[in-house]
């Protein structure tokens, strides 16, 4: 007998229709794994179930959860249901909390809510609950604020919340996207122990099919609000019968065809960064004493050549956008030098700078919120232009926007749009187009795919790869994700608590790491392989 | 915690000498004599210079300044040309009625308006919400003098529920005096809350589009509860740096109203003041005021950190 039960279910918003004839079940102390694309209707699917829908939204067909009829729930029901009976978990954990209530409020709120509990009790379960999750008392009191906490962090609150009244259904929707592999690892432990310990039913959604396979029993593969393939986990990703199902293996171990990389080591380095430290103003703790400095980034030293790929691999907080700020020339450093063509860049003014900041160009991770809404693709893209010597005239500047955007595979007609009139790949491809229009030596990109679905991510590594070949631009690639590294470095460095602790060749620190950070990383790091692999190896 | 109070207490103070300064300085650069004032226009040059004299004004500048702040420091503020009893005494009586028309009026306005902006917030788009806004531009259009007078026809000639004007003194009773403040203090209130009814509202509405919102809703609270527990404390922050601000209004808005009501209040004195030239008194009031203002804004400042924990760092 299925916990959850979901038949037939459409979803329209407004005249948009988001879901079609939806079917998914989830029965006690199993683990379904709702896979898709962003926009293919997983988190709808999601809202259906707690009736949490905007409210333009109209849904038809039969949810059932416990033999309760979800579609057919006042809201009273689904109130006592929510947080008691089902819970949910968030993608984005920095936002999920209240900023002006304890944790242990925020905790205690649903439990004395559902229970009738005392304040003393529920704040007691509350603190078994944080406990639970791995925030302990000495460390992590009820008094915390979420400000106070990180990340990874936040997220077990959230968990805590949800799981608090062991509810027969968790809904995590992309519960680990925002974190690092070695915190994903750890939260995805933390859910797995939940759903063993309380035979509790879990739907987990992700885009990320490696994370899925490693903790679904069954999967549903969601694609426009419609369910192309559905069963066991390891069966239908092995068998990969559906040509869907296969895309999306095939996209997310994906690895761009590139030519043997440039020749390394030869000639002039085209950066050098030599010792750079960067200190920032630590808390005060006292208004006589001065505050000791906080260090993000901690003596490090590198040097990449012309048209090589380098990737910058850590956890989040471990200095590598910090790192990456200064090789820009963005933030200033406490000590050392950086040396870009031989010119040292470090205590320049603006000015001086003009050159090398012509040479060297930047791809942020968000799409989203890298361009101005109100501008169009041609103004957007012309950016960078304004380093050049010589100002281009209005002829030529669209020539070289016609170019840069031929190069990343966008047409001329798509110069007079609007951002919001491409979707997240393609404004991927924008941002790479206003890096290159310059000619740069060196593109800085920081987590560049991290945003984007596996298809779409397969087609943008694709591009750098061609631009590294084509255009000979050297690339330092900041991630946490070590399947973009693998995919696209030459060379790896690892970055842990501001210091580089190792470095070489791709293939030999992926598969052979020998310092503790990069034996976490690759350890953390969800592997599609590896989970087929162990699924076929459990079921026999 | 008090690291950030001691800062805002040190902005507080350098804020107050900088304003005492600037009205110290425009009441010299104004024209017109006090001492030639005070004796008339048949006083002999010779008279006016020995009474300049006597009133300090022929000492170098720095030296009256610091003469007046020392007097202000010590509730000296001098005394009136025009009613020549201490400027003291003058405030005090007139203070009376003023504090507590100010204090009635922020207070009605607060407690209209963020009922309104959350009713109107929590049905955003639907027709109360509408409605209430609609209200809402009208209070931020009309002028308060105004208002007063359709109040003042509505509740006193029509009604005769309250008087139309005048204070008959606390001595007469807290009832009869209350009675005579409530039209000025709505008057005062309306184009206030008016405008905090609708900063209430968008702010409560970003606020709704946050993840810990859904995130409570997740818990089982019904949507009340989310709005009263979790949205209103973080909209609160908006809200109260416009009640800050405001009361700034509130307190120019005073010296219309008094007028228009007959109240004997500080906004009528000043008024008076300026037309008779006493200046020693708009001084004093204005210092008066300027204090009130930066009072009121330093309490806002230290409601923040009660409301805001990131505000009050690390314990």
């Amino acid at each position: 007998m299925s916990l959850l039960e979901i038949e037939n279910l459409s979803l329209t918003i407004g005249d948009t229709p988001i879901l079609k004839g939806v079917e998914l079940s989830v029965a006690p102390g199993e683990v379904m794994g709702l896979v898709g694309e962003s926009g293919s209707g997983k988190s709808m699917t999601a809202l259906t179930v707690m009736q949490l829908l905007p409210h333009a939204a109209r849904a038809s067909g039969r949810v059932s959860f416990d033999g309760i009829d979800i579609l057919a729930a006042t809201e009273d029901q689904m109130c006592a249901l929510r947080g008691d009976d089902i819970g949910m978990v968030f993608q984005e954990p920095m936002t999920a909390l209240n900023p002006v209530k304890t944790i242990g409020e925020q905790v205690a709120e649903g439990i004395r809510w559902h229970t009738k509990a005392s304040r003393a009790e529920a704040e007691d379960r509350a603190r078994k609950m944080l406990d639970r999750v791995g925030l302990p008392e000495a460390k992590f009191p009820l008094s915390r604020y979420p400000h106070e906490l990180s990340g990874g962090q936040r997220q077990r609150v959230v968990i805590a919340i949800a799981c608090a009244l062991k509810p027969k259904l968790l809904i995590a929707d992309e519960p680990t996207t925002a974190l690092d592999v070695v915190l994903q690892a750890q939260i995805l432990d933390l859910l797995r122990g939940l759903v063993s310990e309380n035979r509790m039913g879990l739907l987990l959604i992700s885009h990320d099919l490696a994370v899925v396979t490693e903790m679904a029993d069954r999967i549903t593969i969601l694609r426009h609000g419609e369910v192309m393939e559905a069963g066991d986990t390891a069966r239908t990703l092995s068998e990969q019968l559906h040509p869907y199902t296969r895309q999306l293996a095939l996209a997310s171990m994906h690895v761009p065809a590139r030519a043997k990389a440039h020749s390394t080591g030869q000639g002039k380095p085209l950066l050098e960064v030599e010792g750079v430290t960067r200190d920032y103003p630590g808390r005060r703790t006292s208004l006589f004493k001065p505050a000791p400095p906080i260090r993000a980034v901690d003596d490090v030293s590198l040097s990449l050549a012309p048209g090589q790929s380098v990737a910058l691999v850590g956890r989040s907080g471990c200095g590598k956008s910090t790192l990456a700020r200064m090789i820009l020339a963005l933030d200033k450093s406490t000590s050392g030098t950086i040396r870009f063509r031989g010119e040292t860049i470090t205590g320049r003014s603006e000015a001086e700078l003009k050159p090398a900041r012509r040479d060297m160009q930047v791809v942020f991770q968000d799409p989203y919120g890298s361009f101005d809404p109100r501008q169009k693709v041609e103004k957007l893209v012309a950016e960078p232009l304004h380093v050049l010597e010589k100002k281009p005239t209005s002829a030529e500047r669209r020539e070289m926007v016609a170019h840069a955007l031929h190069e990343v595979g966008l047409g001329v007609s798509d110069m007079d749009k609007y951002p919001h009139e491409f979707s997240g790949g393609q404004r991927q491809r924008l941002s790479i187009a206003r890096a290159i229009i310059t000619r740069p030596k060196l593109v800085v990109a920081d987590e560049p795919v991290s945003a984007l679905d596996v298809s779409i991510r397969a087609q943008i590594l694709d591009l750098f790869a061609e631009l590294n070949q084509k255009l000979g631009i050297a690339y330092l690639f900041i991630t946490h994700d070590l399947t973009v590294a693998r995919a696209i470095a030459d060379e790896v460095l690892v970055m842990h608590d501001g210091r580089i602790v190792e470095r070489g060749k791709t293939g030999d620190v992926l598969d052979h790491p020998q310092s503790e950070a990069a034996k976490a990383l690759v350890a953390a790091a969800p592997d599609l392989h590896r989970a087929i692999a162990r699924r076929m190896q459990e079921q026999g | 915690m008090t690291a950030y109070l001691l800062k805002r207490l040190v902005i507080a103070i350098a804020t107050l000498i900088l304003a005492s300064m600037v009205v110290f300085a425009v009441l010299e650069i104004l024209p017109g004599d006090p001492a030639r004032l005070m004796l008339g226009l048949n006083a002999s040059a010779d008279q006016v210079e020995l009474l300049r004299d006597q009133m300090g004004l022929n000492a170098p500048l720095v030296l009256r300044y610091l003469h007046w702040v020392g007097g202000l420091l010590s509730l000296d503020f001098g005394r009136s040309y025009t009613y020549s009893v201490p400027v003291i005494d003058l405030v005090r009586e007139r203070m009376a009625v003023s504090l507590p028309l100010a204090l009635i009026a922020l207070a009605l306005s607060t407690v209209i308006a963020i009922p309104v902006g959350l009713y109107s917030a929590s049905r955003r788009g639907r027709a109360g919400d509408t409605i209430a806004m609609g209200a809402a531009q009208l209070g931020v259009a009309v002028p308060n003098f105004w208002f007063a007078l359709m109040l003042i026809y509505l509740f006193a000639v029509w009604l005769r529920l309250v008087p139309a004007g005048g204070f008959p003194g606390w001595s007469a009773g807290v009832w009869p005096a209350l009675k005579s403040l409530l039209l000025p203090a709505v008057a005062l209130a309306l184009p206030q809350a008016a405008i905090l009814a609708r900063v209430a509202r968008s702010a409560l509405i970003e606020v709704l589009n946050e993840d810990y919102i859904r995130t409570a809703r997740a818990k089982g609270l019904p949507y009340r509860a989310v709005l009263w527990r979790h949205a209103l404390r973080n909209a609160m922050i908006p809200v109260l740096t416009i009640l800050g601000l405001q009361f700034a209004f509130l307190i120019a808005g005073t010296i219309i109203i008094e007028n228009v009501f007959y109240l004997p209040g500080l906004g009528r004195l000043v008024f008076q003041a300026i037309t008779q030239r006493d200046l020693i008194v708009v001084e004093s009031i204005v210092m008066l005021l300027v204090v009130a203002v930066i009072a009121v804004n330093l309490v806002v400042d230290v409601s923040y950190a009660f409301v805001d924990p990131r505000l009050r760092g690390r314990q």
